[in-house]
């Protein structure tokens, strides 16, 4: 190498070259980079999946039961359909919200022939958009199902394109040993309610365990809110688009959800729900709305400490008698490899074997069909079972009730947006409305 | 320089006859044989196709796109288009624009401020030869090293309001991630965190490359240390630190992840990369809102790009 002429090559030549050749090449990666983000919108169409089986003996199913219990009531479930009927079943698991997250791109590329999914306003609209088979002759072969069931797996032309497996109400839980000790009772009306908690407040415990930093939880919240206050058809409508958000009706409830706060535990936009369930596990909070899933946080010995009851009255003319109840269930293709044992996989989930199965195997949840044998429930089981069949109607819960756009992208952050500052409710409302006529009209 | 772009995708993939090109410019270029030809056909070719393909033709299609409504299910013929109501949308009804914005902007201040400005002393730190200089080294890289998810993972457990370390070490109860004044901060600790450490080696790289006999003339000239590494060390080390100041922007601008880890970009934690993600991917699907997002984050981006493309070019010539 020849001597540097000027200062200039010489200090440029002190630069290692893997390094000199950086510059314009991190450009380049960054360009990349930054169009990765944009492309994504390209790659949305480039979803695959594998579709194992083809034919003959087997049936794919795409699965989102990626806990170790849910998971393992499918496997006991696929086995026992496979001594009855011979047909494998290849699950093709997922996590949970990954699949939730995919499933526009799921299927509409190659998905299984037959899908885990929830009962509501995206099953129904997965349906219209022809993304899922109709099993309306599988529904000809179950019985055991509830009118609400049969509603709930119904698609907007009245034919049936689902088929629930199992469901968990919300409800207000608690401990039995802290209510016995401290002697509170049952809240029936609003006014009861905010008594307990005063009292509760007043006992060293933090009323109602309360946690929001995934978004969702404080849904349930809103939901059981305007169930009480507005009731249920009112609930179908705002989430359908068909009612506006700043109406006194809406506003009320967010009224009712303002004056309720000071009794939530405090700083909940940090705090994941296990955290929450477990400070009521650990005899810190008095009670905490949520599904029913919350026993999850318990030990086994403590699971008999856990009772619960249902969100009291606050308007008498609307009762206490509607919950959100979400229902999981499983749908087909639309066009699966092997429609004939899709439907019947779909026809043997729906039967009373694949119920015990699941009633042995999950504490978690309650069997969809009325005929399994539920004499395996816990004493909690039980409850929930008699609360949900005591129900006038049964919503889904609110993102599965509503556009999942409109759900995610707007009700998450104004949901967390009124617990941080629970004043400003009116210009809350109109942001909440403007947004939902631009997306429910495009 | 009418051929430019032939020369820039020389250079992109830093071919070996070089220097042949480089010199057999314009007139000569004929006298270049037949396989000469094809490889430099090749070279422009392939890069040119790779560069399309995987940069501009989403980036196009990204700004097409923001002006329909597409919510990512049917066929692309059953797109409607909507003009700029998107971009009406995003600046008028969607409240967590503006703090994305500030957010992003409030990243690069502090990245710039303090995190690039530590990363480069501890390198000169490092430089120096300590005894331990690898241990510390590594244990400085390691954030860089560590998948996203176990990153996430280590700071909620430091975090956690009512299970963490950080309350139970002071005593207090801070919401680290729920409170939006406080959890944007929090978060740009964890980040500063990770990109101390990648400045940190980039910039010990360059100044492994400064010839040692530069320092040695300056301490003969009886320069203080100080002086040494402003007045010689940094300016010689100019490639190194424009690098670094590009790094930063870009760290600044694509600052995604621990965000997501964390809540998703919500509540106080807004960042344009977050939004155009929450819209976009997932179940949300609002492809033409998202590409309106991923447009204004392009516009942005673009304006560094020019400055730096401005910059480098001059530079060149």
């Amino acid at each position: 190498m020849s001597r540097p002429r000027t200062q200039a090559e010489y200090l440029a030549r002190l630069v290692p070259p893997s390094v000199a050749g950086l510059n314009r090449r991190s450009l380049l990666a960054g360009a990349a980079g930054a169009s990765a983000l944009l492309g994504t919108g390209l790659l949305a169409g480039c979803g695959d999946s594998d579709s194992g089986g083809s034919g003959g003996k087997t049936v794919s199913m795409g699965s989102n039961a990626s806990d170790p219990t849910p998971k393992d009531v499918l496997a006991k479930v696929s086995a026992a359909f496979k001594t009855s009927s011979g047909v494998e079943v290849a699950i093709n698991t997922v996590d949970h919200n990954t699949f939730q997250e995919n499933i526009n791109n799921y299927l509409q590329g190659k998905p299984d022939d037959v899908f885990t999914w929830f009962a509501g306003y995206r099953m129904r609209f997965f349906a219209a958009r022809g993304l899922a088979g109709d099993v309306s002759d599988v529904w000809g072969k179950l019985s055991g199902f509830s009118d609400a069931f049969k509603k709930a797996s119904t698609g907007d032309d009245g034919k049936q394109y689902f088929v629930p497996f199992s469901y968990y109400p919300w409800a207000v839980f608690y401990r039995k040993s802290v209510w016995q000790q401290h002697g509170y009772q049952v809240p029936t009306t609003l006014d009861q309610f905010n008594t307990l908690g005063a009292q509760m407040k007043r006992d060293g415990l933090v009323p109602i365990a309360f946690a929001d930093k995934d978004g969702w939880p404080a849904m349930g919240t809103f939901d059981i809110l305007n169930l009480r206050i507005n009731g249920y058809q009112f609930h179908v409508d705002l989430m359908a688009g068909k009612e506006s958000w700043t109406s006194d009706k809406v506003k009320k409830v967010f009224d009712t959800w303002a004056g309720l706060l000071p009794l939530h535990q405090p700083d909940s936009l940090g705090r994941t729900w296990q955290e929450a369930a477990q400070s009521l596990q650990q005899k810190k909070s008095g009670m905490y709305l949520l599904g029913l899933f919350v026993a999850q946080q318990f030990n086994a010995d403590e699971q008999d400490d856990i009772d619960f009851f249902t969100f009291p009255e606050i308007d008498s003319t609307i009762g206490a008698k509607a919950l959100d109840a979400p229902i999981d269930g499983y749908m087909m293709a639309r066009k699966p490899k092997s429609e004939e044992n899709a439907k019947k996989l779909l026809e043997y989930i729906g039967g009373v074997d694949a119920g015990n199965i699941s009633v042995k195997t999950d504490p978690g949840t309650l069997v969809a069909n009325t005929g399994a044998d539920t004499s395996g429930y816990s004493a909690l089981q039980k409850k929930a079972a008699e609360l949900v069949g005591s129900a006038t109607e049964i919503a889904q819960f609110l993102d599965r009730d509503t556009r999942p756009d409109f759900a995610s992208t707007v009700i998450i952050p104004a949901l967390q947006q009124f617990i941080k500052d629970p004043t400003d409710i009116g210009g809350l409302l109109t942001s909440i409305e403007n947004q939902k006529k631009s997306i429910f009209t495009s | 320089m009418s051929d430019l772009p032939l020369i820039q995708a020389d250079r992109a993939v830093e071919p070996p006859a070089a220097t042949t090109t480089t010199r057999g410019r314009g007139r000569r270029l004929r006298l270049l044989s037949r396989t000469d030809r094809v490889v430099i056909t090749l070279m422009v070719l392939v890069p040119l196709l790779l560069v399309s393909a995987l940069v501009w033709l989403p980036a196009l299609a990204t700004v097409a796109l923001s002006t329909t409504n597409w919510d990512g299910i049917g066929p692309l013929g059953d797109i409607d288009f909507v003009g700029g109501r998107n971009y009406s949308d995003v600046v008028n009804i969607y409240p967590p624009f503006v703090p994305a914005v500030q957010h992003n902007l409030l990243w690069l201040a502090a990245l710039f401020v303090v995190a690039t400005p530590f990363g480069m002393f501890l390198a000169v730190l490092l430089d120096k030869e300590l005894r331990g200089s690898r241990f510390y080294q590594t244990a400085l890289y390691l954030p860089v090293v560590l998948s996203l998810a176990l990153i996430g993972f280590v700071w909620q457990l430091i975090y956690s309001r009512d299970q963490g370390l950080l309350n139970a070490v002071l005593g207090s109860d801070v919401d680290w991630y729920g409170d939006p004044g406080v959890n944007i901060w929090a978060v740009m600790v964890a980040s500063g965190w990770r990109h101390v450490g990648y400045i940190m080696l980039l910039y010990l790289a360059g100044l492994k490359g400064v010839d040692p006999s530069l320092r040695e003339a300056a301490a003969v000239d009886g320069a203080s240390e100080v002086n040494t590494f402003f007045r010689v060390v940094f300016p010689v080390m100019r490639p190194i630190n424009i690098i670094v100041l590009v790094v930063t922007v870009i760290e600044s601008l694509r600052a995604f992840d621990l965000v997501w880890v964390v809540n998703k970009g919500r509540n106080g934690l807004e960042l344009l990369s977050a939004l155009v993600t929450q819209n976009v991917v997932g179940e949300a699907s609002r492809i033409g809102f998202g590409s309106a997002l991923a447009t204004i984050m392009l516009v942005v981006s673009l304006v560094f790009i020019t400055i730096y493309l401005a910059t480098v070019m001059r530079e060149d010539r």
